[in-house]
């Protein structure tokens, strides 16, 4: 497939382990934020090519694993209301909340669908005018114009019936929470391709400065991930701190205009909580007054939500790049896709679903 | 263990950061059936072993085939039985009606069974279109006698509007195993090669293209069709005693066939990636969808476990037959790994290929 199969060729991917192997003098940690650069070395083993020294820890990039709890519940508590019809990403359904999942809530008798894009939801929403039709609006940038667009479309339309239940998240201020992090071991930064196509890549100049620290953009496919490390390894063995593009056919600096200009006529930008991080400072997005019509938590009563948590999973550590998802007592046995304790072990992004579902063999060894 | 205790232990993992452990409580044990009960993973066999088989446990069901091998009066005699609630009804390549017939046939074929009779039970919701029965009818005729294999019984009933989702199917088949032919899961053995007849995922991409929502151009077509002319084949072939075991990949897709295969032999089964054949359309259309193709559901292909020495006729004979001109071998059975599928990438490393928990989701981003 073009565009892909190059990006793929065990050829190249070799040349770039030598190339790295030959670079590296002594040991670095580097994280890829992506859920999906997560799921791609694990897929395809990408950490067994690369040389001892370099230890690749994953980030909080998985949309649906950073979600917090209560989002979750009150998806759940508003899918469970007769009137509602509940649209979500496919992965989100899946994943626990305090007491059971959208999955569940769907066979309790909740209207739960699927969509791929939010425009869906808005087009359930013309459709059944007399139900209120949801939309778990959560994710990174990369999602963000999508759903607003939603929201501008619905309210243009004048639909009454329309609301999105807001998890918005944001890369760089998680980045900047890490760096500051006492106890922080990441030497150098993969930034996530996709959401830079979106907002460009000027934001991550400032992280750079402020923390001496290399950032590449990368990409998605195994030659995208090894080209992003050695050009990391290059500026670390140099003690270089740069911005670098290695996503150059999908990003710019400045990124998706339109795309931008959507975000900010509906969502400003506000705290959030993510879900096994805690709160981080103007991480996340909220939509403005003139959008609260269609504010799922300003349009419902759901009051507080309180949240039961265990203590056995230590997503916590994983998602900041501390702890691997083996190094958890739980992987594997008490924890599975079957019976996640925690969300990275629900996503296909999610850095303990990535392990359990690629790599189990190299664990019982 | 009360939410402040939780709290303390999860500080005193993580000490130096604030961090609220926030991943939720191990759900409750299931008390509900869920969608994925019916996917064909992990779930569905939670539910074969845990109602189904200790409630009807006997020799021919323990061998846990696609059909029951019982002998009557010296033959043996291959059953099996399968419900249709595909929707949509009609999809590019097929309709419930063929689909109805294509399935049983394979079931008793894959047990190396010359299908004979059908029966064919339709449970109608009241309100359905004439129309549309009498052209599922046809379409099951026609495959039927196409297939020579008269439907010789059958059930009617109406159930009332909005007890049903129009219509569904159930056919059971009945055949005679050839002498000589001894076809099941537990037989595959180190050494063995695995032989897949064509290309995978058409189906389950075909059906997915039309799904409320998700409509994309496609020109994929179903590959449902009746396997028993290209068994018959295979059993002709002078590698015909060193075929072990035949399966079609049907829901859960290639990946689940092999991790059954590979837990009733208590074997480990490696493929190569590279190996595995998929149409462009289905490749391109899985990156979009965020699938795998080894996990979507083929409705004309199947899997054969054959010794090495064998594999080579079998594998010629699978060729000349329109069915199986795609034929490749697409991996080993090893000892090592016991119950364990595993795929070796086009960079040389090797991943888990697991059998999912429920349903593939489409993901996020």
């Amino acid at each position: 497939m073009k565009y892909l199969d190059e990006y793929r060729d065990s050829r190249i991917a070799r040349a770039l382990a030598a190339e790295i192997e030959l670079a590296t003098t002594q040991s670095w940690v580097l994280m890829e934020i992506c859920g999906g650069q997560t799921h791609t070395i694990m897929r395809y083993g990408i950490d067994e090519l690369l040389p001892r020294g370099i230890e690749l820890v994953h980030g909080p990039g998985c949309p649906v694993c950073v979600t917090p709890l209560e989002t979750v519940d009150k998806a759940i508590a508003l899918a469970l209301r007769p009137d509602v019809i509940m649209v979500s990403y496919g992965d989100m359904l899946r994943v626990p909340g305090s007491h059971s999942d959208l999955l569940r809530a769907k066979a309790q008798g909740a209207d739960v669908r699927i969509a791929y894009s939010p425009t869906e939801a808005v087009k359930i929403a013309r459709a059944n005018p007399d139900r209120k039709v949801v939309f778990l609006a959560i994710g990174f940038e990369t999602t963000a114009p999508a759903n607003a667009m939603a929201a501008w479309q619905a309210r243009r339309e004048g639909l009454t019936n329309f609301s999105l239940l807001v998890s918005h998240v944001l890369v760089p201020p998680a980045i900047r929470a890490l760096m500051a992090s006492s106890s922080n071991r990441v030497q150098g930064f993969i930034a996530p391709g996709h959401v830079c196509t979106v907002m460009g890549c000027r934001e991550y100049e400032a992280l750079v400065s402020d923390f001496q620290i290399p950032i590449v953009v990368g990409g998605f496919e195994p030659v995208d991930i090894l080209e992003s490390v050695s050009m990391l390894v290059r500026q670390l063995e140099t003690r270089g701190a740069r911005l670098e593009n290695q996503y150059v056919r999908s990003v710019n600096l400045q990124g998706n205009v339109p795309a931008q200009a959507i975000m900010v006529e509906v969502f400003h930008i506000a705290d959030q909580k993510w879900r096994g991080i805690g709160p981080i400072p103007s991480s996340g997005l909220r939509l403005r007054d003139e959008y609260a019509a269609y504010d799922a938590d300003r349009v419902f009563d759901l009051g507080e939500m309180t949240v039961d948590e265990p203590a056995e999973c230590i997503s916590a550590q994983v998602l900041q790049g501390l702890k691997k998802p083996t190094d958890c007592a739980a992987f594997g046995m008490r924890c599975t896709p079957e019976n996640p304790l925690g969300a990275p072990m629900v996503s296909s992004e999610g850095a303990c679903a990535a392990y359990y579902h690629y790599r189990r063999h190299a664990v019982a060894k | 263990m009360s939410t402040k205790m939780r709290v303390e232990i999860a500080q005193e993992i993580a000490p130096e950061i604030k961090v609220r452990l926030s991943c939720p409580a191990p759900l409750p044990a299931r008390d509900t059936v869920l969608l994925g009960h019916g996917s064909g993973g992990k779930l569905s066999a939670e539910l074969l072993r845990d109602i189904f088989l200790p409630a009807f446990q006997n020799p021919a069901l323990s061998r846990l085939d696609d059909q029951a091998i019982v002998n009557v009066n010296g033959q043996r005699l291959a059953i099996t039985t399968d419900s249709f609630v595909v929707k949509p009804l009609f999809f590019p390549g097929g309709d419930i009606g063929s689909l109805a017939v294509h399935g049983t046939v394979n079931d008793l074929a894959m047990g190396g069974a010359t299908p004979l009779f059908l029966s064919a039970a339709f449970i109608i919701e009241e309100g359905f279109s004439m129309d549309d029965l009498r052209r599922v009818t046809n379409s099951l005729r026609l495959a039927a006698a196409t297939a020579g294999v008269p439907v010789v019984t059958g059930d009617t009933k109406v159930v009332e509007k909005g007890k049903g989702d129009g219509l569904f199917i159930t056919t059971t088949g009945i055949g005679l195993v050839l002498d000589g032919v001894d076809l099941s899961a537990d037989r595959a053995r180190p050494g063995d090669k695995v032989l897949l007849s064509g290309s995978i995922g058409d189906h389950g991409i075909a059906i997915l293209a039309q799904r409320e929502g998700l409509e994309f151009e496609t020109r994929i077509v179903s590959d449902s069709s009746a396997l028993h002319t290209l068994v018959a084949r295979m059993l002709g072939s002078d590698g015909t005693r060193g075929i072990r075991c035949m399966r079609d990949p049907t829901r859960g897709g290639v990946s689940s066939t092999l991790n059954e295969i590979a837990e009733r032999s208590q074997v480990g089964i490696e493929l190569e990636e590279s190996s595995l054949p998929v149409h462009e359309e289905v490749r391109g259309a899985c990156e979009l969808l965020g699938l795998d193709p080894l996990y979507v559901a083929n409705e004309g292909k199947l899997i054969a476990i054959v010794a090495p020495g064998a594999a080579a006729a079998v594998l010629q004979a699978m060729r000349s037959h329109p069915l199986g001109n795609e034929a490749v071998i697409i991996g080993t059975v090893n000892n090592e790994n016991a119950n364990l599928v595993t795929m070796r990438t086009p960079l040389g490393t090797s991943r888990v290929v697991d059998m999912l928990a429920g349903d593939q989701l489409p993901r996020i981003c």
